[in-house]
């Protein structure tokens, strides 16, 4: 289980990561590495470069901007998760992040990098779309800012292109109740079924191919889970049920 | 970079993973491999202070970093670490396999929570697999641990 | 002999190097050797048409790759390891295969290179061109014989063995109540942290071959590699060194990587070290557990079985190199703690398209007393009785032993249980317990287990008296994390006298000990601890006759104690056992002060040659273990409350008790590490862990992110009760105690999983998705 051979990128500027992004072909961004790290060592990846944003510096910060607060994609979930903007403005976040895998694998996972990684049982990606948030995504092409309804498109894939980088998240402040639920098999696992709630707003996780905004009132209105070996349609719209119970309760 | 206090040559091949270049290049082999792919924690390090899995990073990444291994936590001479000497009081490793990803993980927990609860404790470990134990004497290890630092 | 020691809660000796980052795990070794990577089976069943490795060849780094046809043992079959009478289609497979695989991660050729990088881009190079076939892989499917696993293998069945006690049939026809069960056990396997690996080298100008393994027995890996390469068994040297868990598969089976990592050095002329990743262990090293048991059983109105018969398949995997030990194992100890006056069983043992069985803690018995254990509270429920109390109308008696169950037991001989008190047990386990607490939906969990363990033939040790007074120990079985260096520390020291951390053991190292069996079926503190205690015992006893002579006493009027011989009641007639090793040899040069007391010269000379008639030099002795056929039967409860969520189906433990006996305890601490441990992999195995094949026999969670582990948030603390029943069978009266953790756990949990919920459990393992469909 070792990583294929592949070119190594470690740009000083975010200009020079989209530059490599825009001239090379197979290029993939290492940021924490706790999901593309995996894929390399099984070899289910194989880029033929690699630009590593984790000396980009100007993409280390949390801060306020436009009624909330941005966060760079090199910030560690670690970081966020203990952030006091975060904490104070966007409180659903730190809490969908003690719910990520485990501290350790915090400590080096980005929050940028899970939304770009897209996992439909992410709960940072269900926390995203739960508070309409946006991402920023460069290239040379230019700027542009994608709203979350917009940017999940199915498993592991979002209308990010390969090259562009994500640049940033912008997650807008909350004042009502915020909560979020998941049942995963063992602590920190991906969860077989997800709820996240900001106010009325409700979001789903885990049971879908992309994160999904449902009805309070109804939540499993639609759903058709797949069937997986220790998960039934039926289980999942069952766990959907007591998890929205319990984040709308919150 | 700098491991366990001594400036280290930086690694020259972009794929060799963090984990292979402490052991193999370095010879630092008490950091172990079990899973490469960052589930088990038996490869976890101190990478600028924070406990890290070293099989999901690059070797070129820690280039200008500071990093700590098993093999920093005390001098070979040196009376061991508390972490070290908990683990001992209360058999809270068989194998010894898992035990050096425990070990980093727990002294870097402590640092933020010199008193922590039941549950923070299981909290804290919960990334690291253990197949010998059954936890419950890694669990009083880290208990034991917290009350040896305190005291030193 | 004292006794301060054993009994002791000692800690362990072997602690501090590992908690340094000093331990020696074999890939912690031979930093420069080459590296290798295995090119497998991607099909679980395929005909190989042609096998092209040129472009991997080719590939700079690249120093050999090897199919079949490239060794010279390329057509051998690897060996059968227990061969048996009844085992009358067994099937080994080759080390490498070159005309057809049958599962899924069977080797197929070998790359060296100069990393293990290189390795695996080469083994991406290999072109193997397979013609898919069928593939067979439930044990139900294998027992249609829809399609074979092996073409000359006709149903499938490597053996068909059937065991009678009493008369079933009548029995049956005669109870008052009769019911059947099918129950059945899924896959699972050990996932020790440290997947294997193989470092050898070759001496060409000592013509000597040193091998470090991963293995659970060097010393045959030792004596199959020296029959192989045509070496003298003098030239050949296995030692395992640090070995990160074991738990069954790192057994002596010889597989491939065994021969080609040696073969490999010795034909480059270089070291070269193979190390196992988690991918590959998933399905190259052996699982166990897949059973599927038909039960028809008879008991009175008072809930007393009187009979009980017994039908079931074992998954044997692809071959059977481990034999039939596995539904052995079940069939003879099925009845576990219970009179069963009329029982017979019957199992086949059935290939399928999956990776090969071979035992995993626990070894067939989990399955066994799954069973009995289902029986005994289908039985409960069925007349309105209370679970405990069927069992103690069913249980042996302390006045029974030694029973035989009437069932051939592994070692050959019959399964005659040695010693034990079970409503004792019960008792403990219950009284600990204690009352069920408040709340919906918590059951209480009840299974009772016996466990045959110190199977023979034997195991030997070398105690030695160095000249500086300290000890060094060696037996020939290797330790994967269950303390030897520790408790046979403390079997010696007390031989010997001298404190626990005088004494260094080595295990596992051919160069030390060349002799001995191996670490698995909860053996060594049986087999290997009486042998310590013979081999320190002749030393203790040639400590008294070297030093009768020096302190003018009689032998028998010496002791051992202090770090010293000295005269019983005179305290100051004594010698420091460290003088006495060097009067132990006749030519005692010694640096420091030890040879101003034993320079030939001082003692007046005695008649005769230097070296007394039948005397050797040195302070030291080699002793032996080897019982009669038969094991020591520990016994034991697991009694539990637990909590299963009504909406989630997580479980929450509310207590878990163990009450246990495996006789003489050497170290409480150690014992309870490996109950909670072995608890701890059987909650794993009934609740998280699972191997997961498709149809086309593709095992699809084959990595720890599926494979669910427990973490620490998923175990709960498990509290102890210790019953000391001696074994007569050895001197120090110990039974084996590293299997017992895990055996009753699936059993336990489907007792109390059904007492809180009200579903009947015929099935493991279950997960929350399964709970929610039975209560439907």
């Amino acid at each position: 289980m070792k990583p294929p051979v592949f070119e190594y990128h470690a740009p000083a500027s975010v200009g020079e990561a989209i530059s490599l992004l825009g001239s090379l072909a197979e290029a993939k961004v290492l940021a924490g590495g706790q999901s593309l790290v995996p894929l390399l060592n099984f070899r289910l990846a194989r880029p033929a470069h690699l630009v590593d944003i984790n000396r980009l510096a100007e993409l280390t910060k949390i801060y306020e901007r436009d009624g909330g607060v941005a966060v760079g994609a090199v910030v560690r979930q670690a970081e966020a998760e203990v952030d006091p903007l975060l904490r104070e403005r966007c409180p659903l976040l730190p809490l969908a992040l003690r719910l990520v895998a485990h501290p350790v694998i915090r400590n080096r996972g980005t929050v940028c990098g899970s939304l770009a990684h897209a996992d439909p049982a992410s709960e940072l990606c269900a926390a995203l779309l739960v508070l309409d948030g946006r991402v920023t995504a460069r290239s040379q092409r230019g700027e542009r800012v994608i709203a979350a309804a917009d940017f999940f498109r199915g498993t592991m894939d979002s209308v990010l292109e390969p090259d562009e980088l994500l640049t940033e998240a912008w997650f807008p402040a909350t004042a009502g109740p915020v909560a979020i639920a998941e049942e995963a098999r063992r602590h920190g696992d991906f969860a077989l079924a997800g709820a996240a709630r900001a106010g009325d707003r409700l979001a789903l996780f885990g049971v879908a191919t992309r994160p999904l905004l449902a009805d309070p009132a109804d939540p499993t209105r639609g759903l058709e889970p797949s069937s997986e070996p220790e998960c039934s349609p039926d289980f999942r719209l069952h766990l959907v049920k007591v998890l929205v119970e319990r984040v709308m309760q919150a | 970079m700098i491991v366990n206090g001594i400036e280290r040559p930086e690694a020259s091949d972009p794929r060799r993973l963090l984990s292979d270049y402490l052991r193999h290049d370095l010879g630092l082999t008490g950091t172990h491999v079990g899973c490469e792919h960052g589930v088990c924690g038996c490869c976890t390090i101190l990478f600028d202070g924070r406990p890290v899995r070293s099989c999901l990073l690059l070797a070129v990444q820690a280039r200008g970093h500071e990093l700590a291994t098993v093999e920093g936590l005390a001098q070979p001479e040196a009376p061991m670490h508390p972490v070290q000497q908990a683990f001992k009081e209360c058999h809270g490793l068989q194998c010894g396999f898992c035990t050096p990803g425990f070990l980093m993980a727990t002294v870097a927990f402590l640092r933020e929570f010199p008193d922590p609860s039941d549950a923070e404790i299981a909290d804290a470990i919960a990334g690291n697999l253990c197949r010998c134990t059954g936890y419950a004497n890694i669990r009083r290890s880290v208990r034991r641990a917290a009350e040896l630092s305190r005291q030193a | 002999m004292t006794t301060r020691l054993f009994g002791e809660r000692v800690q362990r000796l072997e602690d501090e190097r590992l908690l340094r980052g000093q331990g020696r795990y074999t890939d912690d070794l031979g930093n420069g050797a080459l590296e290798c990577a295995f090119v497998r089976s991607p099909f679980a069943h395929a005909r190989i048409h042609s096998i092209n490795a040129t472009a991997a060849r080719a590939l700079p780094g690249v120093v050999a790759v090897y199919t079949a046809a490239d060794v010279p043992f390329g057509d051998l079959d690897l060996p059968l390891l227990i061969p048996h009478p009844q085992l009358t289609h067994p099937r080994t497979q080759k080390c490498l295969a070159s005309s057809i695989v049958r599962y899924a991660g069977e080797a197929v050729a070998f790359v060296v290179a100069e990393s293990r990088y290189l390795a695996e881009d080469a083994a991406d190079l290999v072109e193997v061109e397979y013609e898919p076939l069928p593939a067979v892989v439930t044990p139900e499917r294998s027992a249609k014989a829809e399609n074979l696993v092996h073409a000359d293998v006709p149903a499938n069945s490597a053996a068909d063995v059937t065991q009678a006690v009493g008369d079933v049939d009548s029995a049956l026809a005669r109870a008052s109540h009769r019911l059947r069960r099918r129950l059945r056990l899924e896959r699972s396997a050990a996932q020790p942290l440290e997947a294997r690996a193989v470092w050898a080298r070759w001496d060409a100008v000592e013509g000597r071959l040193t091998v470090y393994d991963s293995t659970q027995s060097p010393t045959s890996i030792r004596g199959g590699l020296a029959v192989l390469f045509g070496l003298p068994e003098t030239s050949v040297e296995v030692i395992a060194p640090d070995v990160g868990g074991g738990f069954g598969p790192k057994i002596m089976l010889f597989n491939p990587d065994e021969l080609l990592v040696p073969y490999a050095a010795m034909k480059l002329g270089r070291p070269v070290k193979w190390t196992e990743d988690r991918r590959e262990h998933f399905t190259a090293v052996t699982h166990e557990r897949a059973q599927v048991h038909e039960v028809d059983f008879g008991f009175d109105d008072g809930g007393k079985l009187l009979a009980l018969d017994v039908d079931f398949i074992h998954d044997a995997g692809a071959y059977t190199p481990y034999g039939l030990i596995l539904p052995i194992i079940t069939a003879a100890q099925l009845p576990g703690p219970y009179r069963v006056p009329n029982y017979r069983v019957r199992f086949r043992d059935l290939y399928t398209n999956c990776t090969p069985t071979s035992p995993y803690r626990g070894a067939g018995r989990p399955h066994g007393c799954f069973v009995i254990e289902r029986v005994m509270d289908a039985i409960a429920a069925e007349l309105g009785l209370d679970r405990a109390e069927v069992r103690r109308r069913n249980l042996l008696q302390p006045g029974d032993f030694p029973y035989s169950v009437g069932t051939m037991w592994q070692d050959g001989g019959m399964a005659v249980y040695d010693s034990g008190d079970y409503p004792e047990l019960l008792r403990l386990a219950l009284e600990r317990l204690g009352p069920k607490p408040e709340g919906d939906n918590i059951g209480l969990g009840l299974a009772m287990y016996v466990e045959g363990t110190g199977v023979g033939p034997y195991e030997g040790a070398h105690v030695q008296v160095l000249v500086s007074g300290k000890v060094v120990a060696s037996t020939g079985i290797p330790t994967q994390g269950q303390g030897h260096a520790t408790v046979f520390a403390q079997v010696v020291a007390d031989e010997l006298g001298v404190s626990v951390e005088d004494v260094t053991v080595t295990s596992g190292d051919t160069r030390r000990f060349p002799w001995g069996v191996g670490t698995f079926a909860s053996r060594g503190a049986v087999m290997s601890g009486n042998a310590m205690a013979n081999a320190a015992r002749a030393v203790a006893e040639k400590a008294k006759r070297v030093a009768a002579e020096h302190l003018e006493a009689d032998a028998a009027d010496l002791e051992l104690a202090g770090g010293e011989v000295r005269v019983k009641g005179s305290p100051g007639r004594s010698l420091p056992l460290a003088v006495v090793s060097i009067l132990s040899n006749p030519l005692r040069y010694a640096f420091g002060g030890g040879d101003e007391i034993a320079t030939q010269f001082q003692p007046r000379p005695r008649p005769g040659p230097p070296l007394a008639e039948g005397e050797e030099p040195g302070l030291e002795a080699t002793g032996y273990y080897s019982p009669s056929p038969g094991s020591t039967w520990a016994g034991g409860c697991h009694a539990a409350y637990l909590r299963v969520d009504p909406k989630t189906y997580r479980l929450e433990f509310l207590k878990y008790v163990v009450a246990h006996d495996c006789g003489r305890v050497i170290n409480p601490m150690i014992l309870e590490g490996q109950i909670q441990g072995g608890v701890a992999q059987g909650i794993a195995g009934s609740f998280y862990e699972r191997l997961l094949y498709d149809e086309e026999g593709q095992l699809r969670n084959a990595s720890f992110m599926e494979f669910l582990m427990p973490y620490a948030t998923e175990i709960p603390d498990v509290e102890m009760v210790h019953l000391e029943t001696p074994s007569p069978l050895n001197p120090l009266g110990i039974k084996g105690a590293g299997e017992a953790g895990t055996i009753p756990v699936a059993a336990m949990l489907a007792s109390a999983i059904e007492d809180a919920l009200g579903v009947r459990i015929d099935e493991m393992p279950l997960n929350p998705n399964r709970l929610f469909e039975l209560t439907r």
